[in-house]
């Protein structure tokens, strides 16, 4: 079995956010980064699968030069390989754009699982992998809390989690994409000699030219979807506390939230 | 001819309110471009749905019907839309941000090549035609406001709950087109095999007006029974959530796990009873409209961003409140 995961560094969910001076993003410095974590999900199940099945597990990311930390760390639970794709002209890539490049690379590789995350929580798009999707002309499967290959009729099942705690059984064909959710795995942490050994494992880095692409269809040039600014939202004040004995804090919270707020 | 497409959706017989709220969100773009709204319905034996749909704007109904179409895929329903889309050329194409239009409209709009706003909070059309998008990113910590200026359709996914639906027009009817899909099983590269329910719960978070939320301080599972009561009390449309801390304590299943990790839920009324307020939890429910905080510790930071808050026992404050509200409720 040949897997491969896609990862994205992101801040670290409990990083302070900064705007940069024009709203144009955010402050990268100061910034604690980590492997996002859905992809560490992915990198289990990848673990996972190659302890099964046996073959080889490579990790993919697009990102700016301290990328490489991620891939490290996704290296030292135990991947194998890792690919770098950087270049300046990568830079504000919109998902259908960062799907594009990803694809240039995969499509010269082989494969028969592609995992990535259900989204990288930075900027929440759960889009990568359709694009990827279609780029690749792959089936796939969102949102997955569970799957089993069997490699003889190459095919997959997998379940999806949907609302109300509604799961779907799906079948897939193989070679597919499988976007992974909380409740897959417990993601292994990287032991001493994973870490020792991943400082010599190798990460191929990759660039424009590498990948046969045109300057005009990666980047912001190349996105779909523009970002005009960032902004902070409206802070939410802290209301009242409702002081008082509990029977009568309570009564007159009801009262609010009848009078003021119109509940109820 | 252009157009501002809504995907309906539908489940067991009914529209999930997202249908509605699109369509409430397609007539104020509508009042700006002037286009036609229409709608995409696909599935199997839904043809009797249709008629809902005029009251609420839609001027068009696409009725795609087949018992291929019973159960959704992300594969079978992009092929149709997109070669619904090809012919006609919408220059809007909204869903909604549910478990269902987080899967399948990247990969519309991946085939489509065009661009796509997820999980979108605000859309409004400015003159110039381009839909003005605002969508949280950064767990909530910051808005970002994002255009698909250079390609059509200009897609959306709109989360529930954002958009107040308008009120019906009984005299508006749509114009039925039935489309028939030409789609065989073999085909098709993924397939629904089975569909294993939840707990029966009459309402998902995501959907829920009022949500009545426990963590950690709920101290276990058994607990969590009192706050079924008082969303009991609240009525239809209420539901109960719960923080990571109480999922993995195992007081609570993780779909209604509310946060970064789990739900965002956009309620008029959130009640955090024994939930500390983490920035994780808050990405999923700061926008609420109304938060109320049941903590006993005084410096939760929760406290910081409820509306109302009660210093005190979530075990004396909720049966007590309960109570308060069948009362008011009683008194009608
Ligand atoms: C990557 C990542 C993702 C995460 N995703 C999520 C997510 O999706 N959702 C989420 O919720 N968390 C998430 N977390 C976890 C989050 O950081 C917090 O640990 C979690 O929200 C805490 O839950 P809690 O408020 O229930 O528990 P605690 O923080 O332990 O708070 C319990 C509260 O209950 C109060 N309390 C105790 N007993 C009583 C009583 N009898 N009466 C009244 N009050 C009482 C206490 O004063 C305290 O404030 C995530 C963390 C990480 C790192
Ligand atoms: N720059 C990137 N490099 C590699 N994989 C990515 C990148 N961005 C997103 N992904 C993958 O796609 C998933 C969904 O991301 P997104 O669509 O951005 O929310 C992530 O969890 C990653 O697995």
């Amino acid at each position: 079995m040949n897997i491969v995961v896609c990862i994205k560094q992101v801040p670290d969910t409990e990083t302070r956010i900064e705007l940069n001076s024009d709203s144009s993003g955010i402050v990268t410095e100061g910034i604690k980064w980590v492997m996002n974590p859905y992809d560490e999900y992915a990198v289990e199940e990848a673990l996972k699968i190659k302890e099964k099945f046996g073959g080889k597990v490579t990790v993919v990311s697009m990102g700016p030069e301290r990328t490489i930390e991620a891939i490290r760390t996704a290296l030292a639970m135990g991947a194998d390989e890792g690919i770098l794709l950087n270049d300046p002209a990568f830079e504000n890539s919109d998902s259908l754009t960062t799907a594009l490049v990803l694809s240039k690379v995969l499509s010269q590789m082989e494969f028969d699982v592609i995992l990535t995350g259900k989204q990288a929580v930075d900027l929440d798009s759960s889009q990568v992998y359709a694009g990827l999707a279609e780029f690749l002309d792959l089936p796939y499967v969102s949102v997955i809390v569970g799957m089993e290959l069997f490699p003889d009729v190459k095919k997959a099942i997998a379940k999806r989690e949907t609302e109300g705690g509604e799961k779907e059984i799906i079948e897939v064909s193989l070679p597919a994409i499988f976007a992974c959710q909380k409740g897959l795995n417990t993601p292994r942490y990287a032991s001493l000699p994973g870490i020792m050994k991943a400082k010599k494992k190798e990460i191929k880095k990759l660039g424009l030219p590498d990948l046969c692409l045109n300057p005009e269809h990666v980047g912001k040039t190349g996105s779909r979807s523009k970002t005009r600014k960032y902004f902070f939202p409206p802070q939410r004040k802290a209301g009242i506390k409702i002081e008082g004995e509990i029977p009568e804090a309570t009564a007159k919270l009801v009262e609010l939230l009848r009078g003021e707020a119109k509940i109820i | 001819m252009p157009g501002i497409w809504i995907i309906a959706e539908h489940k067991e017989g009914r529209f999930k309110k997202i249908t509605f709220e699109l369509l409430s969100l397609g007539k104020k773009i509508k009042e700006k471009n002037k286009e036609e709204i229409c709608t995409l319905l696909l599935g199997s034996n839904i043809e009797n749905l249709t008629p809902q749909l005029g009251p609420y704007g839609a001027e068009k109904v696409f009725l795609l019907e087949d018992e291929i179409l019973k159960d959704y895929t992300n594969e079978s329903y992009t092929r149709l839309i997109v070669d619904l889309a090809r012919t006609h050329n919408p220059s809007i194409l909204l869903g909604g941000a549910t478990a269902q239009g987080k899967d399948l409209l990247p990969r519309v709009a991946a085939r489509l090549n065009t661009g796509l706003a997820s999980d979108c909070v605000n859309v409004e059309i400015q003159d110039d035609g381009l839909l003005r998008i605002t969508r949280p990113v950064y767990a909530g910590k910051v808005l970002m406001e994002v255009v698909i200026p250079d390609s059509k359709p200009q897609m959306a996914a709109v989360r529930p709950n954002i958009v107040e639906v308008l009120p019906r027009d009984d005299s508006q009817k749509a114009e039925v087109i039935k489309c028939k899909p030409d789609m065989r099983k073999d085909d098709l590269k993924s397939l629904l095999k089975e569909v294993l329910k939840g707990e029966s719960k009459k309402i998902d978070i995501t959907e829920a007006d009022i949500i009545v939320s426990g963590g950690r301080g709920m101290k276990a599972r058994e607990n969590f029974k009192i706050l079924e009561e008082l969303a009991d009390a609240f009525g239809e449309g209420t539901a109960v959530g719960a923080s990571r801390a109480a999922v993995d304590s195992d007081f609570a299943p993780h779909d209604i796990q509310v946060g970064q990790t789990g739900k965002v839920v956009n309620p008029t009324l959130y009640i955090a009873c024994g939930i500390s307020g983490s920035i994780q939890h808050l990405a999923g429910m700061s926008t609420s409209k109304y938060i109320v905080a049941i903590n006993k510790d005084p410096d939760a930071p929760i406290f910081q961003k409820a509306d109302y808050g009660i210093v005190g026992d979530l075990f004396e404050v909720v049966p007590l409140l309960t109570g308060e509200v069948k009362k008011l409720k009683a008194e009608g």
